[in-house]
């Protein structure tokens, strides 16, 4: 087989065209919200909130209202129990978040078990990139853009918030408002990426792509460019790669990332674990020729 | 004497149940560096916190450079220099950015940079003398070039209130000075500068004024009547001169 028909032959079928928009819009979205993530250090609310938002969609596939909708209002429901747990109690955070959203995740599982549905809502947790229909892509592009577009034009913002909120509120600016919007938009990326690889793996996409770019570049404005390509590119190679070996497709995205990080984290020039070192030993011999 | 730049008047903060300011009354005028001590839990950084609008007052009010602190601050009157523990060293971010977030009030919903907000960051990094290192991530500066970086975030803001968290923890003495008289600069152009620190030593060099404060405001005066032996034990709560405090 040449290359070119082993890259075309996939895409043969509808299936797979929409199964690698859905997963490459899904990548890329997540991949820019995971770079404020990884900085602010809300790793773990990026995993309470993508879990606590399978209530929300569950109900609104019942009531027949959209799932970024239910998404939004469980998203903050998680965040706001977290709060009033932590702030109320001697229980400290990581446990507030821990008990918070695997309440939410199992009530989504048990709406799922009672609910009649046309759909297997059980691809909600697992993913189903290859079962995605036009409707479901329709709905990935829509909110992916809103999504994106939201994150792009207030991106200074959100790196002002994360980096220095004293200093926002010192010019005026309202921090509190800014951490709302970007749960919001966490909840909406959430809803995107569960078409790709479902609530369980949706974490992978909004931490591995961040953590990834950090690893590699001082400069924020890079990790935005560089986190959403390393994302697409593991999601276009994870896919294929599903496709050839026939495994589950979400699973395998997110081992592509897991193996991408695990090479940045070994060889990046500047912050990797063996690369400094071939980094310093270069520099040393260069500095013993002159 | 003109108009004071901060005027806090009978300002009671709580948290949950611990008072964090009782009945603090302050009024600084322009032009004039002010050294705030105090313990570690009087208050000074709740203090800073009610002025930066982090919290809002339980009581009283707060004026800034004659204004509404709301309105003030939208206006970029309010500088704002964070302790080093509170600052996150390896962010992604160069000098050159840092310095550039002064000017988001300025800006528009997207805060993309005009010509005008470039030219006020490259000023600003000329002023402190941090031209040269502009790119460089922020983190891979020196504890003095780190304070330089924050302030010229101010003056590139245009601030006339500058509020400096324990500007001088971690700093060598060399660039101790350096900041000093970059502030004494900044205070004869007619800034207000307010400075909490724990260098007593260092209090009259740098300040017109100093302010010790116990959650309430015990004395407001010249560092040398502020550092008399009977007014700092007030304070500390012990016998402390001046030389070995902290």
């Amino acid at each position: 087989m040449n290359p070119l028909d082993f890259l075309l032959e996939p895409l043969s079928y509808d299936f797979m065209v929409r199964a690698l928009a859905t997963s490459v819009t899904a990548a890329i979205v997540c991949a820019v919200l995971s770079c404020w993530l990884v900085l602010i250090g809300w790793s773990l609310m990026g995993d309470a909130v993508s879990h606590a938002v399978l209530p929300g969609v569950v109900l609104a596939y019942v009531v027949g209202a959209p799932f970024a909708l239910g998404a939004v209002i469980f998203g903050f429901l998680a965040v706001a129990l977290i709060g009033i747990v932590r702030n109320t109690s001697r229980i400290k955070e990581d446990a507030a978040i821990g008990i918070v959203f695997t309440t939410l995740f199992a009530l989504g599982i048990v709406l799922i078990s009672v609910t009649p549905s046309q759909t297997d809502l059980n691809h909600i947790i697992f993913g189903n990139l290859l079962g995605v229909s036009w409707a479901d892509l329709a709905q990935v592009l829509i909110l992916g853009a809103i999504t994106l577009t939201i994150l792009l034009v207030k991106r200074r913002d959100f790196t002002l918030y994360a980096f220095d909120a004293t200093h926002a509120h010192a010019i005026g600016l309202n921090p509190k408002v800014l951490g709302a919007a970007l749960l919001g938009l966490l909840a909406l990326t959430a809803v995107v990426a569960l078409q790709a690889v479902g609530v369980v793996l949706v974490v992978a996409l909004l931490i591995i792509p961040g953590a990834t770019a950090y690893l590699l570049t001082d400069r924020f404005s890079r990790m935005l460019v560089i986190a959403p390509v390393m994302s697409a590119l593991a999601a276009i190679t994870g896919l294929y790669l599903s496709y050839y070996l026939d495994t589950a497709s979400g699973g395998m995205i997110v081992l592509v990332e897991g193996c991408i990080f695990a090479l940045v984290y070994l060889f990046s020039p500047t912050q990797g674990v063996i690369g400094k070192r071939l980094g310093a030993m270069k520099r040393q011999r260069m500095l013993a020729a002159q | 004497m003109s108009a004071p730049a901060i005027e806090v008047r009978n300002v009671t903060v709580h948290y949950g149940d611990v008072l964090a300011l009782d009945n603090v009354s302050l009024s600084l005028a322009p032009g004039r560096i002010y050294g705030l001590i105090g313990m570690n839990g009087s208050g000074k950084s709740t203090l800073f916190k009610t002025i930066t609008g982090m919290l809002r007052p339980d009581h009283g009010t707060v004026t800034l450079a004659g204004q509404q602190p709301a309105l003030a601050r939208k206006a970029g009157a309010v500088g704002y220099v964070p302790q080093s523990e509170d600052v996150d060293w390896a962010f992604p971010l160069s000098v050159r950015d840092v310095v550039m977030m002064g000017r988001y009030g300025h800006m528009g919903i997207a805060r993309r940079p005009k010509a005008a907000d470039k030219a006020a960051v490259a000023e600003a990094l000329a002023r402190v003398e941090l031209t040269d290192l502009a790119d460089r991530q922020i983190g891979q500066l020196s504890g003095g070039q780190k304070k330089r970086a924050f302030v010229a975030r101010g003056i590139a803001q245009g601030a006339t209130i500058l509020l400096l968290d324990e500007p001088f923890a971690g700093v060598d003495k060399r660039s101790e000075g350096t900041i000093t008289k970059l502030l004494r600069e900044l205070a004869a152009e007619g800034a207000t500068v307010l400075v909490s620190t724990h260098d007593l030593n260092a209090l009259p060099k740098l300040a017109d004024e100093a302010i010790l404060l116990m959650r309430t405001v015990l004395l407001q005066s010249t560092p040398a009547e502020v550092l008399k032996p009977e007014n700092l034990a007030r304070a500390f709560g012990l016998d402390v001169t001046v030389g070995d405090a902290e």
